[in-house]
């Protein structure tokens, strides 16, 4: 706290260059909520590979492999072009701002298609969260991820509004720092959905 | 005399409430003393609706073979009147007591996101709606506050109920959530200019910790739930055994939230007991940082000893020992913690206001609950008394005994400085031995119910020798219990209209909220006495002889003090 501690105050305090404000701090605590949120469901996941052995399971997403690698890919990016998009911030470059904040959505979106078209081609097939435990994990699991990603393109496009209609004059805003944070999240969540679903099968390890 | 309380100081103006007047000013508020009131009050609705649950169980108990409730009624209610209890009157009770105290203890103007707190406001609230809805949309929820799979799965109940109970507490769950987060943040970043947090008052600390417990076990349960829903609605098959599902696992997430929960539901009661006994001992907290740091090593260790909710699943002897280890260790820094209160209240100068006599009570009681719990880490012990009355008895030391006891010490302390009035002492003292009698004649026969063979959660129970005697006198302590606390209403009530006005600082306090008004304005304080120690408030009525001009370790510093008192 600051060094004029000692002398009476008036009730107001927040230090503006504080390595951590609160937006911050309090992202971090909620993304802390869902990391373990997140982790139990991809724990039960793993839980059902282990024990339950009946058919269909992750074997079946094999030959599409490829395809989710690519959609997986541009959900990987999307995390390079909003940490673009902070540097424009922190530029002052509000048009640089706008733009990768609307590359990001438009990576996240490519991500959310690949992902239906997937669950249209399962369900299809009548994979679906009644067929087994298998089903159940793996809607379960992808679908709040889906949800996630799909709420984070809303925060995005929110940001991209608000910036194209001349907000954030830099170099520094909490939100764009939280959502950024956010998105790193709902990406590292699939690192781990996308290793233990796709690439561990294929990899015959679970 | 020397339990009236001091100085009151009517002549300075009183402030209301609300900004404005009228419910508007409730619905739209973002302010933390309205929110955290608002915690408070729709507990106590949620309370007189629990308890009315409990009276209708101990009538049906009454007797043997009494045929007051039908079976499946009395599934519904038993249901929810833990579930109730459990996340609509303890949990409101404590984010709002830490909603209320926590900026006002710290010297700040709200919460870090006030709008944020108003709405795990209204989260709570909903949630709480939408489980009762369950009664009028076909049958409440009959699994018990734990909801075991697969009896909780639609192969076996196939009505909303469990329906409501998952959604309802997931609702809260994200409202709950929200608060702890809330929590951290504020005393991280809100507190007053020269307040280390190593400085901030017990309540604040465990509100604190309390804050990091709910971050970690909140998350289980709301996993828990939507894996439930998902179960029920989409027909899946996490907790379904019969198609490849499992049970257990319904059991590790539940208690993976739930033991810490317990903890949750008693942290902020330890926060309030440090500080209504000092302040009573006309001394400093003993041995503060043991207190505090005993609170982290509790929340650690909650984590680790929840499977001890499980021993009768059979979960294989190396389980078994790993979690009765962890289950008599946690006693440890529970116990450090009895014996700094009891060392607090040792040699003290003490006034036996009503808040004292619940705080002091407090220690008993949760030490009695405590011992039961302990008897639990032996696990051949707790195949015989699981699922019987002896559990039902421990759980009501530790939350009524314990955290309720505590609370309403916390409530008869600080009613004055939300309301700006005193609870009357006498009719307290009244009101304080009816519960303690009402409780205690309630629940301690529980524990011989419990180890002759009752089972818990049963609506009915053959005439054995003294079973019926020893109901009957569980069911007499209840309704005398249920009456103290429609006393405390009523007092409450009055107190509001009537009461003897307070002053800012009745009890001759030592912590930052008695340095303003009572009830305090809206921007909690025109001017913050510097922060120097733990006692800021001392050192600003005592210029001569401040903590911080002593030795700042604390334990030292409590005995000269209690050489002096
Ligand atoms: C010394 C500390 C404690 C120990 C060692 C302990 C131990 C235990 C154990 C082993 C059980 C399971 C008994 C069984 O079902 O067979 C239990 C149940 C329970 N405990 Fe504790 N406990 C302690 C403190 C607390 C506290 C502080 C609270 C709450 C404020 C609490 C609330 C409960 C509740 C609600 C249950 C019943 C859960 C249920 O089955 O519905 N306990 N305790
Ligand atoms: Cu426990």
């Amino acid at each position: 706290m600051s060094v004029t501690a000692h002398t009476t105050t008036v009730a107001h305090h927040e230090e503006p260059g504080a390595p951590m404000g609160k937006a911050e701090l309090g992202i971090l605590a909620f993304l802390a909520t869902e990391a373990i949120f997140f982790g139990l469901l991809i724990l039960s996941y793993v839980y059902f590979r282990v024990t339950d052995n009946s058919a269909p399971n992750a074997d079946i997403l094999k030959p599409n492999f490829i395809r989710t690698l690519i959609f997986s890919l541009c959900l990987f990016a999307s995390s390079g072009t909003i940490v673009l998009a902070e540097q424009a911030l922190k530029k002052g470059n509000r048009r640089g701002l706008v733009l990768w904040l609307v590359v990001t959505v438009v990576l996240g979106l490519a991500f959310l298609s690949g992902q239906g078209w997937e669950y249209a081609e399962l369900i299809g097939e009548n994979i679906t969260p009644a067929r087994n435990t298998f089903g159940t994990a793996f809607f379960t699991m992808t679908g709040f991820h889906g949800f996630h990603v799909f709420g984070g393109l809303v925060m995005l496009s929110i940001l991209a509004g608000l910036a194209a209609a001349g907000d954030f004059k830099g170099p520094h805003s909490a939100a764009v720092t939280c959502v950024s944070w956010y998105w790193h999240f709902v990406d590292i969540v699939w690192v781990f959905i996308f290793s233990m679903v796709y690439v561990l099968p294929a990899l015959g390890i679970i | 005399m020397s339990d009236v309380p001091l100085i009151p100081d009517i002549k300075k103006p009183f402030y209301r409430l609300g900004e404005k007047e009228g419910l508007m000013s409730w619905v739209a508020t973002v302010d933390h003393k309205l929110l955290g009131l608002m915690y408070i009050s729709t507990a106590f609705l949620f309370f007189i609706v629990g308890g009315l649950e409990a009276l209708l169980m101990r009538i049906q108990l009454g007797t043997a073979r009494n045929t007051f409730l039908s079976p499946e009624v009395y599934n519904q209610v038993f249901t929810m009147h833990g579930t109730t209890m459990v996340f609509l009157v303890v949990i409101p009770l404590m984010l709002g007591s830490g909603i209320y105290l926590v900026p006002l203890m710290i010297g700040a103007r709200d919460m870090a996101f006030p709008r944020l707190n108003a709405l795990g406001f209204w989260l709570l609230f909903f949630g709480g709606l939408l489980l009762y809805y369950s009664f009028v949309a076909g049958g409440a929820p009959n699994g018990g506050w734990f909801s075991y799979a697969p009896y909780s799965e639609r192969a076996f109940n196939t009505t909303y109920g469990i329906d409501y109970w998952a959604l309802g507490l997931f609702v809260q769950g994200i409202g709950t959530t929200l608060a702890g987060i809330n929590f951290v943040v504020t005393i991280l970043a809100m507190r007053a200019p020269g307040m280390k947090l190593t400085q901030v008052p017990m309540f604040v600390w465990t509100t604190f910790i309390n804050g990091f417990l709910i971050i970690g076990a909140i998350p289980p349960l709301n996993a828990a739930l939507v894996m439930l829903l998902i179960d029920r609605r989409l027909n899946a098959h996490f907790f379904t055994p019969q198609s490849g599902g499992s049970s257990i696992l319904w059991q590790h997430y539940f208690w993976a939230f739930g033991h810490p929960e317990v903890y949750i539901m008693v942290l902020p009661a330890f926060g309030i007991i440090s500080e209504v006994l000092p302040v009573f001992s006309r001394k400093p907290l003993f041995g503060f940082n043991a207190v505090a740091i005993s609170t982290i090593a509790i929340a650690f260790l909650s984590y680790a000893v929840y499977a001890h909710h499980m021993f009768a699943v059979g979960l294989g002897p190396a389980f078994e020992a790993f979690f009765a280890a962890a289950t008599a260790l946690i006693a440890v820094p529970t116990g450090i913690k009895i014996f700094n209160w009891v060392f607090t209240v040792w040699g003290g100068k003490l006034r036996f206001t009503t808040a004292m006599l619940y705080c002091v009570s407090f220690i008993f009681m949760f030490t009695i609950g405590g011992i039961s719990g302990v008897t639990f880490a032996v696990v051949p012990t707790d195949w015989q008394t699981t699922d019987t009355y002896y559990v039902v008895a421990h759980m009501h030391y530790v939350l009524f005994g314990g955290t309720f006891f505590a609370v309403v010490g916390g409530i008869y302390y600080w009613f004055p400085k939300a309301t700006g009035r005193l609870l009357s002492e006498k009719h307290g003292k009244i009101q304080f031995w009816l519960t303690f009698t009402g409780f205690n004649l309630t629940f301690f026969i529980q524990h011989f119910l419990g180890l002759m063979g009752m089972p818990r959660r049963v609506y009915s129970y053959p005439d054995y020798p003294m079973w019926s005697l020893f109901n009957l006198i569980s069911t007499i302590g209840a309704f005398l219990l249920g009456f103290s606390i429609l006393y405390l209403m009523v007092m409450m009530w009055w107190a509001l209209r009537k009461g003897q006005r307070a002053g800012d600082d009745p009890w001759d306090a030592y912590t930052l909220e008695w340095s303003t008004s009572s009830p305090p304005p809206i921007q909690n304080f025109d001017i913050i006495p510097p922060v120097r120690s733990r006692r800021p408030l001392w050192d600003w009525k005592h210029p001569e002889d401040p903590d911080w001009k002593r030795d700042h370790s604390g334990k030292q510093l409590a005995m000269q003090r209690s050489d002096e008192a």
